[in-house]
């Protein structure tokens, strides 16, 4: 065997090849460590079960009479279409000045769908039904002049939950706890079908 | 310390050999067992030989079963689209040759055949494949589709050497023909007393298939090569990454191993 | 800053020392624990089993966060598992090869306390502790096994419940409140999933605790069989010890890597082990009508499934097998040598220890095969073998003839 540490230089050496060592392992021990919690982590990702079943929905328009709204799930959220009609969609510029975000340049939706109908056709409004404020699903109030909502009232949503109000084309009002418009998913129309979950290949704006 | 370092030796050798042994990941091309010429055909020792990371090979299996096997049996826990990313299939050609129409890609692989009516024409529901090939193995399977013979006592009107009494048809038989199994008397002594046995000798080809017995062998290997994909389709990944994990612990032992001398040098 | 009491320790770890003994304990437990300085190859195997357990734990919370009990659900979420959930395949194999690895290495670490006479007094409690460890740990694989629902799941937990049906008067009427059912079915899952996951992991602790809490209370043997504690120097410290932090430490930082080299090949490599970690008949979906070929528990059972089967008494091969785990409790009271390690106690004792080794392993072997001749004459041979070196001891040992043991240790390279 070697004999232990005969001069004050063996000694420093020692201490400092074991320094080196120590350090060099924890080194590799950490990145070994961290490696590890890789695989274990990404199992908690979506699997491959929850990404087939986030899949784009697809609805029938053919079935919607104008006024009217229908709500399917696409990745676990609800998804208002309405049908909407033409004495209201032309009137959507008229009350800029009582909303929040009237130009939604503040709100999340596609490139598509930043415009005044916030939508690709006039006839048609797909947004996602979950209340900018804290999540509850607004409700549907499309006849202007509603009795509880005042005279001026141009048709559009009411959240229950703490009263904010958007248009029939998702934008909030003023007044409202909710600051953005409704949110509006990615979303494209081939006739009458239309796919919620992806952008189409062609983006047109006027119906 | 010798010893500790001998016997972290051995016992990698002796895993390394088992696991060579254990799964082989496609060896060097073995052709299919040929006839022996004197004694009975060594059909028991056939082995399937398939590379299971042969992209083409799993590709041609994923056809062929679609095409002859699917109609009866579903391999419920794999999606197409999983198939198709694992074997870098497009989706316009997935759809197009490997689904039915009725399909969404990100469906299982269901068969079209009802369980009663399995029941009905073949006396039991033609089993779920997705495991098959970890249940009994790719080498059964392989041994399994090349040993139909003509039996005339059996309502399929066939019988297989690997499955005595198979409820299943010889549903390849378009392409690797019709053969006979050819039986010799042997004779044996059983406890004390000569006595003659049946023993099965070879096959005979009475009706030739589409494909040359070399075709066939091929279609079937690769046909068990997707069924063993099938089974275990993450096995190619894990075997890479295996080899970068026991990389790594090889260099982490050996710094904690030289740690572990520094600091122990001064104990003895 | 905290007022410094003590005077010594400053900031967060001084405000955690005055409301924990932290330092205290780290002090006693790794700095001033001393234990001998002539461990070798055979010491490494507590360690790991501490971080097998802890593997154990670990993937096998994962696997519960996407596994689903139940005899519909459980096969297919354990297919879930492994194709569809990110390397969830990884964290099952994991679990599967822990379950091998487990008992790899508590068999090697028990075979220690054998070989180097660790049950004798005062280390009795502490050979109890680690014999009740090893019970739970068998349950614990047992129900593990049952919860993938595949068709040896189903039958392995079929044939083994049904042993308890030979206790005499109560055993039918036990077997149906275990299983909850009149055959194994959704209840018997249902059960063995709950204390799988929860009862027994936290007895397992449990014990483990008392189990080193009784270790440090008498400290380590060693493979010359001498207390360490009888031979102090001048400044009150065994001359044979050395502190467990950083000599112990480090080399079982060295024992973790080589575990995890060989652990890896097999999780990466083998994890099916031919058959012998993940068998194949269990690939196929639990079906009461269809009986597998071969139902064989796993391998770190068979030696007493041999042991059960070498008799053709159900009754009474269950009472043997019983008897065979039981004999490990006895041994502090059978062997009656003054004498601990092996190397240095009588010729007598080395052939029925070396005996003992080979019945056991011949029994391991022969209970994975089928019950026909010759398997089964060889069984009971290893079974004699098994049972004669514990019968024999209190004969011979308290006489034995045993050689010279040193008053200071050795160092066998």
């Amino acid at each position: 065997m070697t004999n232990a540490g005969a001069t004050t230089e063996d000694a420093d050496n020692d201490l400092s090849r074991r320094k080196f060592l120590t350090v060099a392992l924890g080194a590799v021990a950490g990145t070994g460590a961290a490696f590890t919690a890789v695989p274990f982590l990404s199992t908690w990702a979506p699997s491959e079960r929850v990404r087939a079943a986030g899949a784009p929905a697809k609805f029938d328009l053919s079935k919607l009479q104008p006024g009217q709204m229908t709500t399917i799930i696409w990745r676990k959220q609800p998804i208002y279409i309405v049908n909407r009609p033409k004495d209201i969609t032309s009137k959507l510029g008229e009350h800029d000045a009582r909303l929040k975000d009237p130009k939604s340049s503040e709100s999340d939706q596609p490139a598509y769908a930043q415009n005044e109908k916030r939508s690709v056709r006039d006839d048609l409004l797909v947004l996602i039904g979950t209340c900018t404020h804290l999540g509850c699903l607004p409700k549907q109030h499309f006849e202007p002049g509603d009795a509880t909502l005042g005279a001026d009232w141009p048709g559009g949503f009411y959240c229950p939950c703490h009263g904010s109000r958007f248009d029939l084309a998702g934008r909030v009002f003023n007044g409202s706890p909710a600051s953005l418009n409704l949110r509006i998913p990615p979303y494209h129309v081939d006739g009458n079908l239309l796919t919620v979950g992806e952008d189409g290949a062609a983006k047109t704006g006027v119906a | 310390m010798n010893k500790v370092a001998a016997f972290i030796s051995v016992s990698w050798l002796a895993l390394a050999g088992i696991a060579a042994a254990a799964e082989p990941a496609g060896e060097a091309a073995g052709a299919a067992a040929k006839e022996a010429e004197a004694g009975p055909l060594d059909w028991k020792s056939w082995r399937a030989n398939n590379k299971v990371d042969s992209i083409n090979s799993l590709q041609r299996g994923a056809r062929n079963f679609m095409n002859y096997c699917v109609t009866c049996h579903s391999m419920k826990y794999l999606r197409y689209s999983r198939m198709a990313h694992d074997l870098q299939i497009p989706d316009d050609m997935l759809q197009a040759n490997l689904m039915p129409i009725e399909a969404s890609p990100a469906d299982y692989i269901t068969s079209s055949l009802r369980p009663e009516d399995g029941v009905t024409w073949f006396g039991k529901e033609p089993p779920d494949l997705s495991l098959m090939a970890r249940a009994r193995g790719v080498d059964y399977i392989y041994r399994f589709l090349k040993t139909f013979y003509t039996d005339p006592s059996r309502p399929t009107r066939t019988n297989n050497l690997q499955l005595e009494n198979a409820a299943m048809p010889a549903v390849l038989s378009d392409l690797g023909g019709v053969q006979e199994a050819v039986y010799r008397n042997v004779e044996r002594v059983v406890d004390g007393k000569t006595v003659t046995e049946k023993e099965f000798s070879h096959f005979e080809l009475t009706t030739p298939g589409r494909l040359t017995p070399e075709e066939f062998d091929g279609f079937v290997r690769d046909t068990v090569n997707f069924l063993d994909y099938a089974g275990d389709p993450t096995q190619v990944e894990r075997r890479s990454i295996g080899v970068w994990v026991v990389l790594f612990l090889l260099l982490m032992t050996w710094l904690a191993w030289l740690l572990k001398k520094e600091y122990w040098k001064e104990v003895h | 800053m905290a007022t410094t009491e003590q005077g010594t320790k400053p900031g967060l770890w001084g405000w955690i020392n005055k409301r924990l003994p932290a330092e205290e304990f780290i002090r006693s437990q790794l700095l001033e624990y001393y234990a001998p300085k002539n461990f070798n190859i055979w010491y490494f195997f507590g360690a790991l089993s501490l971080l097998v357990l802890v593997i154990q734990l670990l993937s096998g919370i994962f696997l519960t966060m996407f596994y689903k009990v139940g005899d519909a659900s459980a096969f297919d979420s354990v297919e879930y598992i492994m194709r569809e959930v990110d390397y969830g395949w990884l964290v099952r194999y994991i679990h599967s090869s822990g379950a091998s690895a487990f008992f790899v290495v508590v068999y090697l670490h028990m075979y220690r306390g054998m070989m180097y006479g660790s049950y004798k007094a005062p280390r009795e409690l502490l050979w109890l502790f680690g014999m009740l460890i090893y019970l739970a740990l068998m349950a614990e694989a047992f129900m593990g096994y049952v919860l993938p629902w595949g068709n040896m799941s189903y039958w392995g937990a079929q044939v083994i419940i049904n042993l308890f049906s030979t206790i005499p008067v109560v055993g039918g009427a036990l077997v149906e409140w275990i299983r909850g059912d009149y055959a194994i079915a959704d209840s018997t899952l249902n059960r063995f999933f709950a204390l799988h996951v929860a009862a027994v992991p936290l007895a397992i602790i449990l014990l483990i605790t008392l189990h080193l809490v009784a270790l440090r209370q008498v400290g380590s043997n060693n493979p010359d069989g001498i207390e360490i504690k009888a031979n102090k120097g001048p400044d009150g410290k065994p001359v044979d010890g050395i502190p467990f932090h950083p000599y112990y430490t480090v080399k079982d930082i060295f024992g973790v890597g080589a575990f995890l080299l060989l652990f890896c090949i097999v999780v990466f490599f083998v994890p099916t082990f031919n058959g012998l970690f993940l068998e194949a008949a269990n690939f196929e979906p639990a079906n009461p009508v269809s009986t597998p070929e071969d139902i064989t528990p796993s391998w770190y059972f068979t030696p007493y499934y041999a042991i059960l089967r070498s008799i053709p008494n159900q009754r009474l091969g269950a009472l043997a097998m019983l008897l065979a785990i039981l004999m490990f409790f006895f041994l502090p009271w059978l062997d009656r040598s003054p004498v601990k390690s092996i190397r240095y106690r009588s010729g007598l004792f080395k052939f029925f220890f070396a005996v003992f080794t080979v019945s056991f392993c011949g029994l391991m072997y022969l209970g994975l095969q089928k019950a026909e001749e010759p398997y089964v004459t060889l069984a009971r041979i290893c079974m004699t073998g098994y049972f004669l070196f514990f019968v024999t001891l209190p004969f011979y040992s308290g006489r034995e003839k045993t050689t010279h043991v040193p008053q200071r240790v050795t160092f066998h390279e």
